[in-house]
């Protein structure tokens, strides 16, 4: 897009001429999604996919080598009593972590993500963000997630946003972005419809939903929303962005209610690893115990199942 | 890719009797002859109920007539524990209740398990409060009852029609004598005897079964003080003829035609899931369906693409599978009258759309259809078909789509999907509508009124309004 | 000869510990005190004590207040259906048997008022202009009760202030039946908060209830001291709280209109234009 296109005052007409969102409507369309029962041999795939997807997360102060080579290990086999268990996704980590993380992960198929540009807050100057991701690239992250500037954006400052995300992009090289939009500090489900269109706009790969840093983080309207935009942006521009809710979903039962989301709202092109993401890490756990608990015909226990 | 394996709710929480007889004076007996019910999902035979005669409505009057002088003298407070009593048992045997009444009425668990029965329950916890209130009320300062309640209802919400008829009567001090829809009993033979569990007094409540002419036998019962009636406008006529000139009181709630007005600034996502929910709610027999759409022309094609893409996700099927969102049309002879206005609609030059949908054999059913290119020389824009059937109309302006919305004999409801607050309150004054719904639709609760205006009927249940219609 | 069995000796019953009830816990007070009451040892409120019950009061107040009408009426009826569980407990302390019968039906009453208030006091009103306008009924917040003695008198003030969505912290004055109440309220899906029950001197805790800044409403229903009654008032005045003053003669038996509820709700009117 040209500089007059990116200007504040073009980028604010066209998200703000996006259609509203009504709360009410959508919580309810959400929990109705809810109410679905997935069971017997849907529930076995479903669980499958869903391990599949799962970006296996630390994101802490107290993150050691030694921690991140235990998460790694699990992210490749999360069930070493069951060889027929998928990997997962990917493991996500701070820049620090990624050359331990790497040296785990080589050859395995289980992609590298990290967190970059001042993560969580975001408040930095641009060429500290920007420095943050190409490290990261450069020591084996194949995926970055970087964090939007709520700031900015709260206070309207859509170019500024815009152009950072353009730019960590340029930085990413060959990694795939994921734009972490923060939607629990966004404040109404208008902001987050606008700040994923304003994502997609500025060239990310994934829109995510959190940190896993505040309060308040995925929720099912806030992926509904995300989801509705991925799918009228693909119809619009032709170019399919995937969606990555992050923080707070812990039960099998949690992430199968995710998949129906996706199912009744954008539907097969969106059910699969590359175009959808969960950002979690006790999810796992649950997920390994409902799987075994299919098998066997029996309810599981924690004792069973390893801690990374 | 992600196919849902089937969920069926277990049928074995109720069980259902082979047979049923009239519930008169506290008691079970037998009226002359019998009829089916039938699951419309199937065609099975669920059980057989009394078939009430003349003699049989006679009895239930005279039971009602003897039980009101004790229950109206009877302190409001007790009333109200009796009503409370029945609220929380329904509450008790809500699952029960729900897979009985998707079993006879053909409609899904889910809505069964997820607003019928929530809202029969909320129902008589309202109406139970107001019993020692009624001073309060609006409606004087020591309003008595009428006396005996001749109530005949549809099929399409059996239980929840028959909690809007019986919770206000009740606890005005009145006494009742309901019949329920000749398709759809059980639901209100099982009340009867959530009512014994209750230990309601014999009399105050009477169920009789029957068909077209037990209904009309009993609102032109001499002896029956008040008419309510919920049902087609075309009985709501004779009915309102038959009370001409007695003492009777009477109230209608009949059929609709409700727009659903969708402006160009409408949350479109929401919009679309409120026009589904409009008219594919309980396979589209609510009298107060959304059943026209009035699209604004600039936004008709965007529109009309996002709905067909949500309509492809509606899962029709097995009412007793718990994802399943369209259930079995009521009856044969409903499936044939939408059938039929559905061919007409496409004779008279609209266009016809449904999603690919695999229906069972056996039962009756109807894929959600909507009709485009409709306008308002259409019969399927002026006639009631209720069904899954969406007719589709655009409009330039504010002030055309309330024109066409208030174009038909019907008054019920009415729908508005806008961001702008000032314009959802000025469409709603003009609306010729006793029930406006902005950004949402099909949204009951007992403490709001619900009736029509026009040829919908008249009178309100639910809310404060609704005591006016059981009090002198 | 076979030895006969010793006298069976009588078995010790296990004895009931008074303590305050707060936040839907029951602490002892933070001062350590106690007070006998037929012979049992009853906590002693402290004016600390009151200070943690506001901070449960206000932290539980806005749930409270969103709670569907439905859901609070609920909540009220199943203290009913509790007392009536309870009722030959409240008799053996005697509460005479038609008292309980009246304090039951009397919470019945109030539990039908949950979602009927609103449309009892609050309409839309018609302005000269092209204005939609409605004036609803909202609950006043925290209010600090001095109950009467009676179980009656006890279910009559707390009643009318929760159904519409306030909390409370009573300074309760028949400490054996408050209590009970207490344990009753504990069973009945009420949330830890909504209902905060202190047994003491009321003289000593409710003048720090009457200034304290984040009390919105004083209910001196149980005050039979006139002068105190004043004082409170006067004290109350700091923060403009509501207050409801104690009345001579009160028959709780008799139909209490809508006085009591209507004492603690605002009354919020909203203004929208209407047109295209």
């Amino acid at each position: 897009m040209t500089a007059t296109a990116t200007s504040t005052g073009t980028l604010r007409a066209l998200l703000h001429g996006l259609p509203g969102v009504d709360k009410v409507g959508v919580e309810a369309r959400a929990a109705a999604l809810g109410t679905r029962s997935v069971k017997t041999t849907a529930k076995a795939k479903a669980i499958d996919l869903a391990i599949r997807m799962v970006d296996l997360t630390t994101l802490e102060g107290a993150d050691t080598p030694g921690k991140v080579r235990a998460l790694s290990a699990k992210a490749i086999r999360p069930d070493p009593a069951d060889p027929t268990c998928p990997s997962a996704a990917a493991v996500c980590v701070y820049p620090s972590m990624v050359p331990t993380a790497a040296a785990v992960l080589a050859g395995s198929g289980v992609h590298l993500a990290s967190v970059a540009t001042a993560f969580p807050s975001g408040q930095a100057p641009l060429a500290v963000k920007l420095a943050d991701t190409r490290d990261a690239v450069a020591a084996g992250a194949d995926e970055i997630d970087m964090v939007i500037s709520r700031g900015a954006f709260l206070a309207g400052d859509y170019a500024k946003v815009f152009d950072e995300i353009v730019a960590v992009k340029e930085a990413c090289g060959d990694a795939h972005l994921k734009v972490i939009l923060e939607t629990g500090e966004l404040g109404t489900y208008d902001n987050v419809r606008r700040a994923s269109w304003l994502a997609m706009l500025a060239g990310g790969d994934f829109i995510k939903t959190s940190t896993g840093k505040v309060p308040v983080a995925a929720t099912l309207p806030v992926t509904l929303i995300m989801l509705e935009a991925v799918r009228d942006f693909r119809a619009e521009h032709g170019r399919q962005v995937g969606v990555k809710p992050a923080g707070g979903i812990r039960t099998t039962k949690d992430a199968i209610k995710y998949l129906v989301l996706i199912n009744e709202t954008v539907g097969d092109d969106w059910l699969s690893p590359d175009w959808f993401r969960f950002g979690a890490s006790s999810l796992l756990n649950d997920l390994l115990m409902q799987r075994t608990k299919l098998t066997t015909g029996h309810y599981a226990g924690p004792d069973y199942f390893t801690l990374d | 890719m992600f196919e849902y394996a089937p969920a069926p709710e277990s049928r074995s929480i109720v069980s259902i009797a082979s047979t049923y007889g009239l519930f008169i004076d506290g008691d079970f007996s037998d009226g002359k002859g019998t009829f089916k019910t039938i699951n419309p999902a199937s065609e099975e035979v669920l059980a057989e109920v009394a078939m009430a005669a003349p003699e049989d409505v006679d009895r239930a009057v005279a039971a009602a007539r003897r039980a009101f002088g004790p229950w109206s003298a009877l302190p409001g407070a007790e009333r109200a524990k009796y009503l409370f009593r029945i609220a929380r048992i329904i509450q008790e045997r809500s699952r029960e209740l729900a897979v009985l009444e998707s079993l006879d009425n053909g409609k899904p668990i889910k809505e069964s398990r997820d607003v019928d029965l929530p809202l029969v329950a909320a129902h008589f916890f309202y109406y139970a409060g107001w019993a020692d209130k009624l001073r309060y009320a609006g409606f004087g300062t020591d309003p008595k009852p009428l006396g005996v309640a001749g109530q005949v209802i549809p099929w399409n919400f059996p239980l929840l029609m028959l909690a809007w008829k019986i919770a206000p009567a009740l606890a005005a001090g009145n006494t009742v004598v309901l019949k329920p829809a000749e398709t759809t009993p059980l639901s209100a033979l099982f009340f009867a005897d959530v009512c014994r569990q209750a230990d309601l007094p014999p009399g105050v409540v009477n169920i009789i079964t029957g068909a077209g002419d037990t209904g009309r036998y009993l609102v032109e019962h001499p002896d029956v003080d008040k008419v309510a009636f919920t049902g087609s406008t075309e009985v709501g006529r004779q009915i309102a003829r038959s009370v001409a000139g007695t003492g009777k009181r009477l109230t209608l709630e009949l059929g609709g035609k409700a727009a659903n007005i969708v402006f160009d600034d409408a949350p479109i996502d929401q919009a679309v899931e409120g026009i589904v929910n409009g008219i594919f709610f309980n396979q589209g027999h609510v009298c107060c369906a959304g059943s026209r759409l009035l699209v604004q022309e600039s936004i008709a094609d965007e529109l009309l693409d996002s709905l067909k893409r949500r309509m492809a996700t509606l899962r029709v099927g097995d009412p007793l599978d718990k994802n399943t969102d369209i259930g079995a049309i009521n009856s044969a002879a409903q499936l044939a009258k939408i059938t039929e206005l559905s061919e007409i609609g496409s004779s008279e030059g609209a266009e016809r759309w449904s999603p690919p949908c695999e229906l069972p054999d056996r039962g009756f059913w109807f894929a959600p259809t909507i009709f485009t290119g409709v306008t308002q020389a259409h019969r399927i824009a002026r006639e009631e078909i209720f069904g899954p059937v969406l007719s589709v109309l655009t409009f330039r302006t504010p002030d055309e789509a309330i024109e066409k919305a208030n174009n038909t004999p019907y008054g019920l409801s009415a729908g508005i999907w806008t961001e702008k607050g000032s314009r959802i309150l000025a469409v709603a004054d003009r609306l010729r509508a006793g029930v406006v719904w902005a950004n949402t639709f099909n949204k009951f609760d007992p403490t709001s009124p619900f009736g029509g205006y026009k040829e919908s009927g008249y009178g309100r249940e639910g809310g404060r309004h609704g005591l006016e219609a059981y009090l002198a | 000869m076979p030895k006969s069995a010793p006298a069976k000796a009588p078995r010790l019953s296990v004895r009931k510990t008074y303590k305050l009830y707060v936040g839907g816990a029951f602490p002892r007070s933070e001062s350590g005190r106690t007070y006998l009451v037929d012979g049992d040892n009853v906590a002693l409120a402290s004016r600390k004590d009151a200070r943690d019950a506001v901070v449960a009061a206000r932290k539980a107040q806005p749930k409270w207040a969103a709670a569907t009408a439905y859901n609070r009426g609920q909540v009220v009826y199943r203290i009913a259906e509790m007392v009536e569980a309870r009722h030959g407990e409240f008799v053996a302390l005697g509460v005479p048997a038609a008292e309980v019968d009246a304090a039951i039906d009397r919470l019945v009453w109030y539990a039908g008022w949950s979602d009927k208030i609103a449309q009892v006091t609050g309409n839309a009103n018609p302005v000269a202009g092209p204005f939609f306008n409605i004036s609803s009924p909202e609950p006043t917040g925290v209010v600090g009760v001095v109950a009467p003695a009676s179980l009656l008198g006890l279910v009559s003030v707390v009643a009318p202030a929760i159904v519409t969505g306030n909390t409370v912290v009573v300074l309760a004055a028949g400490p054996q039946v408050a209590i009970t109440l207490a344990e009753v309220l504990a069973t009945s899906d009420v949330p830890g908060g909504v209902v905060n029950i202190l047994t003491g001197n009321a003289a000593e805790t409710a003048p720090w209830l009457a200034s304290h800044d984040d009390v919105n409403a004083l209910d001196l229903t149980g005050v039979r001291d006139t002068e105190l009654a004043a004082d409170l008032e006067r004290a109350a005045s700091g923060t403009l709280k509501r207050v409801i003053r104690p009345r001579r003669k009160v028959d709780f038996t008799a139909d209490p209109g809508l006085g009591p509820m209507t004492a603690l709700l605002e009354t919020k009117t909203v203004w929208h234009p209407k047109g295209y």
